[in-house]
């Protein structure tokens, strides 16, 4: 790392940014190779196209983005970003992650709302489909909660499934935890999680390279995966389908030279298909969150095993029924079929272990355990 | 000359008497027509000219005036035809009208003088026993319809030549004439093709109906496509109690009116079971036009309207439902009047869980939590708290399917629901409600007694599940229903417990994970 940059400095790297058809191996480029960084608009695209920095396209785009009303815009767009309490952190800072130094392309900007991780602790990314069962996001959950309770920062997508789970698991936690954005810092997508966004901006972090109000496309989720994986010191993979964008983040992590964990499944569940593959290729199989704990060499006390709740307290036929449940919901005439009860005395027992906290109802007449 | 002779139209769900008086004298010829009347009743002016020639009948060139009073109420329908044309008669003195005052006529006429069937007749019979006529002259196609009501002289003539020849003769009239006895009501015929032994597994749907249809709770059911939720609303009408008297006629008026009664039938006999395509419009399914007429859900009064695919039903198509749905009939108002049609149904409904029809088993359903929930977020959730009870209906295994006996047949069922509404006719015998669906907030308090440690446990439901007031209510009918079912006086925890289970759609599918 070189010397933090001056305001100035600042600003001109944030332009660059904001040019077209700029990505952050050009834009390191350049940044590296001018030495007065401060007279980067009297530069002519021409020069550096001479220079190799830039191609054709991108020196015409670089000459009209010189051009004054398009620099106020910027600097504008850079000025409003205090008003709304983000952060414009670049590689030159001290907050920057030092996961992301080393990475291929690393982005050169980052947009930051909230709080940064804590560099002396580990980091661990939960990442997995978006249409889950609710056996994934139940693990997603279970894992983000041990796993920051235990003192590791949780980073992920901040998307529908099982991202959104692993962060409601470390929020419950009460501990921060980062998501990295496919769209722009402002924009919430997908719009369900509007309250865990809400929530994760006071209790935790959130990360984009992308500016102001950029809509999600799909061509950004791949990019944002890299810096997912590039904050995080593992990833771990809980559910994902063969060909998913779990497992190219997964991928991307081992180019990285991140290690990655898998959540193993049953062979016939479609969703566990990605992880079980994974498995098979030499990512470690996630068993108990002590694998995690023990790769971090962390300390810890009671053994936290990923099972059911205590069935002590429960009566007899209360246990009768419950022992039929799986993490998979289940319709209750198979219920009533296993348990061997009447169908109405099953309803009122479901109801009451329901009620007690012991399990959930999935959909109307599934239940399945709660872990 | 002038003769006064007696009609009748309907208005609504109601018949209508008219009088028709017809005044000939000299002058211009020609006939006016009046009396506010509608186009077809217009028209009635020509089909009556050319009807009455063709029955060797010639019009003297003088001024007819014909009146249909009160000429305050639009006139709609061609069952004036066959009265107009024998006032016109009358009013030439080729036939006397004088005997017939207590009589009705009601037909249309074709241009060969045959008389034709109408709609409507029943409604308009019931009236005219009301108003203290004693005989009928209808259609022929008519006939069954009007004798089903009692002590009602029912003549039927083929055609205009025959019924001036029978009122020129009175004793033929008594000849052809038949007053209607005990025989032809109330024959519940024993055939019902469907059964409930047909139905497969599906304990959870087997019971749901039975409740649905001992105490007449609406019924939503979910579940995937090809799982057998149309099949068992098919057979929810087997398992109904027979309908009264009373419910048959009030049923077969509305087919009646509607021109639905089903052939060789004097009443409708068995339960409606109406089974609207979700392409229907608002209008088709509450009642509606300019003159306005019944629509589905009074088709189905007294039985079961079934909507499959609920959510493919145009929002506002199942808005309109909200009313109906509590008032049990549709109110309907037009500047020159309002309209009240009976809506006393059993709703049942089917739908999928989501697009794709598979949720929860995420193997095979791909539908993200949006698309999840912008399909069910279809319903509105008034519409679907008017559900008393919400039940899943399972993927069927191949053993279950192959199964050919042991079920339980709609017989057995009948019985118990039976059973159940006597209990409520007994319980409802000092009020206005026949079912426990209706109980006001007052009648819970004092039917649905439940004791402390069970009001806790719902307190504690009710805090846990976030539900609304109206659930709650639900919940205390369902389990009146269930405990009626079982023949008990009181409500136990139990009966409690299965009917919470019944309403565990909304806050499941309804709401956001919450954080």
């Amino acid at each position: 790392m070189t010397a933090p940059l001056t305001t100035e400095e600042r600003k001109c790297l944030f332009w660059l940014t904001k040019i077209d058809g700029f990505g952050p191996l050009t834009i390191e480029k350049i940044w590296n190779n001018i030495p007065d960084k401060v007279s980067i608009y009297n530069i002519e695209g021409k020069v550096l196209k001479e220079k190799r920095l830039l191609q054709a396209a991108q020196a015409e785009s670089f000459d009209i983005f010189r051009k004054y009303e398009k620099r106020q815009k910027i600097q504008e767009e850079y000025e409003k970003l205090k008003d709304r309490d983000i952060r414009f952190i670049t590689p030159f800072d001290q907050d920057y992650p030092k996961g992301l130094q080393n990475i291929a392309s690393k982005p050169m900007g980052l947009y930051w709302k909230g709080r940064v991780p804590d560099k002396d602790r580990p980091v661990a990314a939960i990442v997995g489909a978006r249409e889950c069962t609710s056996y994934g996001s139940q693990v997603a959950r279970f894992l983000g909660k041990e796993l920051s309770r235990q003192g590791v920062q949780i980073v992920s997508g901040l998307a529908a499934g099982v991202d959104g789970a692993g962060h409601r698991g470390a929020l419950e936690a009460g501990k921060p935890t980062y998501g990295v954005l496919g769209c722009g810092i402002n924009v919430c997508y997908p719009k369900e999680n509007y309250k865990l966004f809400e929530s994760m901006e006071k209790a935790g972090g959130i990360v984009s390279e992308y500016g102001l109000g950029i809509k999600p496309r799909p061509g950004n989720f791949p990019m944002r995966n890299r810096i997912i994986s590039g904050m995080s010191d593992i990833v771990i993979v809980v559910e994902a389908r063969e060909k998913s964008g779990s497992l190219i983040t997964a991928e991307i992590a081992l180019e990285q030279g991140k290690d990655v964990f898998a959540v193993p499944g049953r062979i016939t569940d479609v969703l566990s298909a990605g992880c079980n593959r994974l498995i098979q290729q030499g990512a470690f199989p996630l068993l108990e969150t002590d694998d995690i704990l023990d790769y971090f060499g962390m300390a810890h006390g009671k053994m936290l095993r990923i099972q059911e709740k205590n069935q002590k307290g429960l009566a007899k036929k209360e246990k009768k029924v419950y022992i039929c449940l799986d993490l998979q919901p289940k319709f209750i005439e198979e219920i009533v079929k296993e348990s061997g009860l009447p169908m109405h005395e099953c309803v009122g027992i479901l109801l009451d272990l329901e009620l007690e906290g012991y399990i959930v109802q999935e959909a109307n007449h599934y239940y399945r355990k709660k872990l | 000359m002038f003769s006064r002779i007696y009609s009748a139209g309907t208005s609504g769900i109601q018949g209508r008497i008219i009088t028709v008086e017809v005044d000939s004298h000299d002058g211009l010829p020609g006939i006016a027509m009046v009396g506010y009347l509608s186009s077809e009743v217009r028209e009635a002016q020509e089909r009556v000219r050319t009807a009455l020639r063709n029955s060797g009948f010639s019009l003297p060139p003088q001024k007819t005036v014909i009146n249909l009073s009160p000429a305050s109420i639009r006139k709609a329908g061609t069952s004036y035809d066959l009265a107009i044309a024998l006032g016109i008669l009358g009013a030439l003195g080729k036939v006397n009208l004088e005997p017939y005052s207590n009589s009705l006529f009601v037909g249309e006429l074709g241009l060969d003088g045959i008389i034709k069937p109408v709609r409507g007749v029943l409604p308009m019979v019931l009236t005219a026993k009301e108003e203290g006529f004693c005989r009928c002259f209808l259609p022929p196609g008519n006939q069954r319809e009007g004798q089903a009501v009692r002590q009602m002289e029912i003549a039927a003539p083929e055609s205009l030549k025959q019924c001036v020849e029978w009122l020129r003769h009175p004793d033929n009239i008594k000849k052809e004439a038949r007053v209607q006895g005990e025989s032809l009501l109330c024959t519940a015929s024993s055939e019902e093709e469907k059964d409930f032994s047909e139905v497969n597994g599906q304990l959870v749907l087997r019971r749901a109906s039975e409740i649905a249809a001992a105490g007449q709770h609406n019924l939503l059911m979910l579940g995937e496509a090809g799982a057998g939720k149309t099949m068992v609303a098919q057979r929810i009408p087997t398992i109904m109690p027979p309908m009264s008297e009373k419910e048959q006629i009030e049923v077969s008026k509305i087919y009646s009116i509607c021109g639905l009664l089903p052939k060789g039938e004097t009443l409708m006999t068995k339960r409606p079971f109406r089974n609207p395509h979700h392409t229907i419009s608002p209008q088709a399914l509450a009642g509606g036009g300019l003159v306005p007429n019944p629509g589905e859900l009074s088709l189905a009064s007294e039985g079961l309207l079934f909507l499959d695919e609920l959510p493919e039903f145009s929002s506002r198509t199942i808005e309109i439902l909200r009313e109906p749905l509590e008032e049990k009939r549709v109110t309907i108002a037009r500047t020159h009047g309002t309209y009240v049609f009976p809506a006393n149904v059993l709703l049942v409904a089917a739908m999928n869980p989501c697009p794709c029809g598979f949720y929860p088993d995420r193997n095979r359903c791909r539908c993200s939590s949006k698309q999840i929930r912008n399909y069910l977020g279809k319903i509105s959730k008034p519409i679907l708290e008017r559900f008393d009870i919400s039940a899943e209906a399972a993927p069927v295994t191949y053993q279950e399917l192959r199964i050919t006996k042991g079920n339980e047949n709609s017989e057995q069922i009948r019985q118990r629901v039976e059973a159940a509404r006597e209990i409520q006719k007994h319980r409802f015998r000092n009020a206005q409600i026949s079912c426990n669906s209706q109980m006001s907030g007052k009648d819970l308090k004092e039917y649905c007694k439940i004791s402390s440690t069970d009001e806790a446990f719902l307190e504690n439901v009710y805090r846990k599940k976030q539900l609304s007031a109206r659930a709650i209510h639900k919940i205390f009918k369902v389990a009146r229903t269930i405990a009626d079912l079982d023949g008990r006086p009181s409500i136990n925890h139990n009966d409690l417990c299965e009917a919470v289970g019944y309403r565990s759609l909304e806050g499941k599918y309804w709401e956001e994970e919450r954080l």
